[in-house]
């Protein structure tokens, strides 16, 4: 553990900045002798909106520009407009949007898989460089993820056949 | 072009995408010479940033040369080389007239709370990113600024986002001649924000983080003490014992959604989302800072609620500063101490790989592999 004090005054350029009034406030704060900061604005110019532009409530309008290559789109759009009809402040907005991502992920799959791509999951996750820098951790994870996989498949396998074996001895009781 | 794209959490890879167009008279495209995966991709790439949608590209860290510009733009012409400040910003709304180009009110229809971001899902504006081989730039008279001549773009590209939030860090930490500065987290943001300590006159500064690679790199880059907080105990009472049982007098958290240190706030932050990530940092920063103290804030959370103890910070009489960096802002200033070798940003990357292994660099940098600390991306039209 190192504890050695540093001679502060030798580093290049120590204390260059240093601003007696760094006033916390700033710069929130208005000044009295700052220029006029009017709220109303010349408007930048209106990008022109092509595609749906979902925007927050607690705002009038769709900003200046935006961005525009990925509008809501399928059950994941649907979730997405449901979550802007309210504002910020409420959980009914935030909540849905993670779970329309969610639901964005499958849709990506499908759509892979629709054109004729199966993605490379092992590639897509960078596995290589764990399996370059961190062979015996990754190595551990996998077989433990394999070997939970594994017996929970096992597992409800055998309640099956267990309720498979029930229901014939019930049978042949009859 | 080749484009990294974002395909669900922890799951990205690079593909071709139609190029970029000008859609606003003030738009200009840049083809991208150097890009960088951000810490902050990294609550993105992790699935925790809510409406970021499949086939995103990321990337607000990037520099490159104009190649096209809307009717409207004057500041930069094509064939300039810029760095391009992660921050959309228009330059006339209430704020930007303020020097608050971090907090434009007309660059992000989707959320009020944060400004317009390249690359930073929809909950930031909807931008697609840098990390591609071409990017669409709105508001181009603002943002992109003209690489000076003689630049490393090692350097230039660390301008837009690591040094400038590092900088502004300690800036709104409110340094005083002789305050000790502490600092959560030891990433590119966390050094840059000691190195920039110093510039604001700190007496002392302390760094902690668990990832003793990067103790080591910011015990000699900054330069400052740093220690492994899964060595020291408690850390908040390391820190008072460091200080004459006060505390530190600003305390920076440059860690954000992501800290490791406590359970509760790993599984109800990372694993379950149940709050908008992990709060660690910020609740250990609240209560190492003395009182009176400042607590600067530039790690990112989510939108909706953390668990901090907020309590103290009002029984202590705590300031607490935060904001997106108004990168243009600070850029003049930034770009004189990088001249004048004051700061030296290049020497934060560990890491060069082709935009084709984007994937591969998302992993590295997420899981801390062969000492990553920065890691940049190469487009297949630079030379590598």
């Amino acid at each position: 553990m190192q504890t050695k004090k540093i001679d502060y005054k030798q580093i290049n350029g120590w204390g260059v900045d240093a601003d007696p009034e760094n006033d916390p406030t700033y710069p929130m704060q208005h000044r009295e002798d700052a220029p006029p900061r009017d709220i109303f604005y010349d408007r930048p110019p209106q990008q022109p909106i092509d595609v749906e532009v979902l925007h927050s409530i607690e705002r009038p309008d769709v900003t200046a520009v935006f961005g525009a290559t990925l509008p809501p789109k399928g059950l994941s759009g649907v979730i997405r407009r449901f979550a802007f009809k309210y504002s910020e402040n409420q959980y009914k907005h935030w909540l849905p949007l993670i779970f329309a991502d969610r639901v964005d992920v499958v849709e990506g799959v499908l759509k892979d898989l629709a054109h004729g791509h199966v993605p490379n999951i092992f590639a897509e996750k960078g596995y290589p460089m764990e399996w370059k820098y961190n062979r015996t951790a990754f190595v551990t994870k996998m077989a433990t993820i394999a070997a939970i996989t594994v017996g929970t498949v096992v597992f409800l396998n055998s309640g099956k056949d267990k309720k498979k074996s029930k229901h014939v001895r019930g049978y042949r009781g009859k | 072009m080749l484009a990294m794209e974002y395909r669900g959490p922890k799951r990205v890879r690079a593909v071709q995408k139609p190029m970029p167009e000008i859609k606003h008279p003030e738009d200009a495209i840049v083809r991208v010479t150097r890009s960088c995966i951000c810490g902050s991709d990294l609550h993105l790439y992790n699935g925790n940033v809510p409406d970021t949608r499949v086939g995103s590209t990321f990337g607000h860290e990037f520099v490159g040369e104009v190649v096209e510009i809307g009717p409207d733009v004057t500041n930069v012409k094509v064939g300039d080389n810029v760095i391009v400040p992660f921050n959309v910003s228009c330059g006339r709304c209430y704020f930007c007239k303020q020097g608050m180009f971090g907090n434009c009110h007309q660059a992000n229809a989707m959320a009020t709370a944060v400004g317009g971001i390249f690359g930073y899902s929809h909950t930031a504006g909807g931008f697609d990113g840098g990390q591609a081989e071409y990017a669409r730039v709105p508001y181009a008279n603002v943002g992109p600024t003209v690489i000076p001549p003689g630049m490393d773009l090692d350097d230039a590209v660390l301008l837009t986002d690591v040094v400038p939030t590092g900088y502004q860090a300690a800036e709104m930490a409110g340094i005083q001649k002789g305050d000790t500065v502490l600092v959560f987290g030891a990433g590119p943001v966390g050094i840059m924000a000691a190195r920039c300590a110093w510039l604001f006159g700190a007496g002392r500064v302390i760094v902690l983080d668990k990832e003793d690679y990067r103790l080591e790199f910011v015990r000699n880059y900054a330069p400052c003490e740093a220690y492994n907080f899964e060595e020291i105990g408690d850390p908040v009472l390391f820190i008072k014992k460091q200080t004459d049982w006060l505390g530190a007098d600003c305390v920076i958290d440059a860690v954000g959604a992501e800290a490791a240190g406590n359970a509760l706030q790993t599984i109800t932050g990372r694993k379950t989302l149940l709050q908008a990530g992990s709060a660690t940092a910020l609740h250990w920063a609240i209560n190492a800072v003395k009182k009176g103290g400042v607590v600067s804030i530039v790690g990112v959370y989510g939108p909706t609620d953390n668990l901090v103890p907020i309590g103290n910070a009002m029984n202590k009489g705590l300031t607490i500063r935060g904001n997106q960096t108004s990168v243009k802002r600070l850029l003049p200033r930034l770009i004189d101490h990088v001249q004048s070798g004051r700061l030296n940003p290049k020497a934060l990357i560990t890491h060069r790989m082709p935009m084709e292994e984007v994937a591969d660099g998302y992993r590295l940098f997420s899981a801390k592999l062969d000492n990553c600390i920065k890691p940049i991306l190469l487009p297949p039209t630079v030379t590598r």
